[in-house]
């Protein structure tokens, strides 16, 4: 059972391939994170990924069907996608925001039942909110927010989540929660292919890193051999340094030129 | 449950009950037994209080529960789906299509059901330009306002052309008040189409009422939820604007009930669209016949219904923006 993209490539104007050839595969229990510079084709790579956007070449398929087979709610069952924080604009409650990922499970004129509302309660318990269920989702945290959005992912009933920057917004608390939940729900056998802008993220929580490098997928593998100082030049086009603590945990540390000190203050 | 614990049947008694004032009050003063036995076809009761039951207040409440509902239903559908809470039935030019229409029959004199035929043919026009914009370049919402608002400029310069070649003795002043907006035009012979196209336009909106909610979301987040964006949108706008054109081509331009109304309604039942539509065909239908009674009853001579909708309506934006603002959370 996985996600597998083969060889897409995507344009939006004619001659200007936003993603080249691509091929990546997501299997059961993984964290994917793809890094990459802005501009470097993430976000349209999860839009193939979700089959909301159709790859001018190559093709989709999950656990083993095309997704141009699939009709849109039958794609919506299997794949979700976590979008980026936005402020709504109405106040929903949280449970109402969830239940909406139970739309490919109704029809055009049917309206959410009991089996529904306890798969809201499910999902929500999953991630670990049910007690914000009666509140308005204009009043929570951001971190809050993007645990919503995963639960109306685990609604639609999806085994492939895909995240776009889910840490951005947040404080490294929040980031935290987030990806924790990610981690422990991948523990539980989904799948996650999750963009960000954080290397250090990817060395904490994911399972395969892949580089997104002008379109082209590079340097696909676990996250200890993708990220070297020489893939994240690379990547970014700037010098990192990869410093390791006592335990054998690394960390990326950009090189920027050091800042003359300043003078201690007198007195 | 409703957040501020306030009962939601409630708000479906209003439109039966101000349905029945409507019928039982006018100028001729109430003459409760008198209106009953018009109503139910008994007799002792003079021909003209019977006539004036049965074929002026009956058909002209009617036809206020219906413009009402149909303004405030698609205000509250497209405030969804344009996700901007400040758009009403104006932003797609119907209005101004419908405008520009009667005032081009009013200039040749034409009868009713030609002025009525040619403000509801115009709004449809209008729409149609809209459209052709948003499908010329991606039927984005942001397209379909610039479009809204270029086709409401482009009807309104043309409005303006028809009053100023219009004779100001005869043909301006009857512009002119058909602009302010009335429901004094409702006859049973001219109802039909409204009552017909409010109908549809009712099922419609309460069929799909919840799946409107998911018009809220981005454009990506609803095609990721299996949704297909495009059509649906397209169903949402083309019935809204029917019901719209419907109650403009007969009433003429009543503004915002179509803005305030769902507000209101958002306060009282809460936002999911499930209990919104309902409850903002209510309020509406409810609103508009509370008004239009007002509006004939007041004073000697018959207030234009589109001055006391914006009487009422601007000093209630502005208490309901604001507590907006506040329940939002935003500085301003």
């Amino acid at each position: 059972m996985s996600l597998i993209a083969e060889r897409i490539s995507f344009s939006y104007e004619p001659g200007i391939d936003v993603l080249r050839s691509v091929s990546l595969e997501v299997g059961e229990h993984r964290v994917v994170t793809i890094l990459g510079a802005n501009g470097s084709g993430k976000t349209t790579l999860l839009d193939c990924l979700s089959g909301i956007r159709a790859p001018h070449s190559g093709t989709v398929s999950v656990d083993g069907r095309k997704l141009s087979d699939l009709s849109p709610r039958e794609r919506a069952k299997r794949i979700g996608l976590v979008p980026q924080l936005h402020e709504p604009v109405f106040a929903f409650s949280v449970g109402q925001a969830v239940l909406l990922g139970r739309a490919p499970h109704l029809g055009l004129f049917s309206r959410p039942t009991g089996g529904d509302l306890a798969a809201v309660g499910r999902a929500l318990n999953a991630v670990g909110i049910e007690r914000l269920r009666d509140r308005p989702y204009t009043r929570i945290s951001g971190g809050e927010r993007q645990l919503v959005l995963i639960a109306r992912g685990l609604a639609q009933g999806a085994r492939y989540l895909l995240m776009d920057e889910p840490a951005a917004h947040l404080d490294p608390h929040h980031q935290h929660d987030v990806l924790s939940v990610v981690r422990e729900l991948a523990d539980q056998g989904f799948s996650f292919v999750v963009t960000s802008h954080h290397p250090n993220n990817a060395l904490l929580y994911a399972d395969e890193v892949v580089f997104l490098i002008d379109g082209s997928a590079m340097f696909h593998g676990p996250p200890e051999s993708a990220i070297t100082e020489e893939t994240l030049k690379m990547a970014y086009e700037m010098e990192f340094e990869i410093v390791r603590g006592p335990d054998g945990s690394r960390a990326i540390l950009p090189r920027v030129p050091r800042r003359p000190q300043a003078s201690s203050p007198s007195s | 449950m409703n957040r501020s614990g306030r009962a939601v049947w409630v708000i479906y008694l209003f439109p039966p009950v101000l349905f029945l004032v409507a019928l039982f009050v006018g100028r001729y003063g109430v003459r409760f037994e008198e209106t009953v036995r018009s109503l139910v076809g008994a007799g002792g009761v003079s021909d003209v209080f019977r006539s004036l039951v049965l074929r002026v207040r009956l058909p002209r409440a009617l036809a206020a529960l219906c413009v009402g509902a149909n303004l405030a239903v698609s205000g509250a559908a497209f405030q969804g789906l344009f996700r901007n809470p400040l758009v009403d039935s104006r932003i797609l030019g119907v209005s101004s299509g419908a405008a520009f229409g009667a005032s081009l029959a009013l200039l040749f004199s034409a009868g009713a059901a030609a002025v009525q035929g040619s403000a509801f043919g115009v709004a449809l026009i209008a729409i149609g330009l809209v459209s052709a914009i948003g499908w010329r370049f991606g039927s984005a919402s942001l397209v379909l306002v610039i479009g809204g608002i270029l086709v409401s400029a482009l009807f309104n310069a043309l409005l303006g052309l028809i009053k100023y070649v219009a004779d100001p003795l005869s043909t301006l002043p009857a512009i002119t008040y058909w602009l302010l907006g009335s429901l004094a035009r409702s006859q049973w012979s001219n109802l039909t189409p409204l009552l017909v196209l409010t109908g549809l336009g009712l099922v419609f909106f309460f069929l799909v009422r919840w799946r409107l909610n998911l018009l809220t979301l981005t454009g990506s987040e609803a095609a990721a939820l299996g949704v297909r964006v495009v059509p649906f949108r397209t169903a949402v706008i083309v019935v809204g604007t029917v019901m719209i054109a419907a109650s403009v081509s007969l009433a003429g331009m009543i503004g915002w009930i179509g803005l305030v109304i769902p507000h209101v309604a958002r306060a009282w039942v809460g936002p999911d669209h499930a209990r919104l539509i309902p409850a903002s065909a209510a309020l509406g239908a409810a609103t508009l016949i509370a008004l239009d009674t007002v509006a004939r009853t007041a004073i000697a001579s018959e207030i234009p219904l589109g001055i006391l909708t914006g009487l009422i309506g601007v000093p209630a934006f502005f208490f309901l923006f604001f507590r907006y603002l506040r329940e939002r959370g935003d500085p301003g």
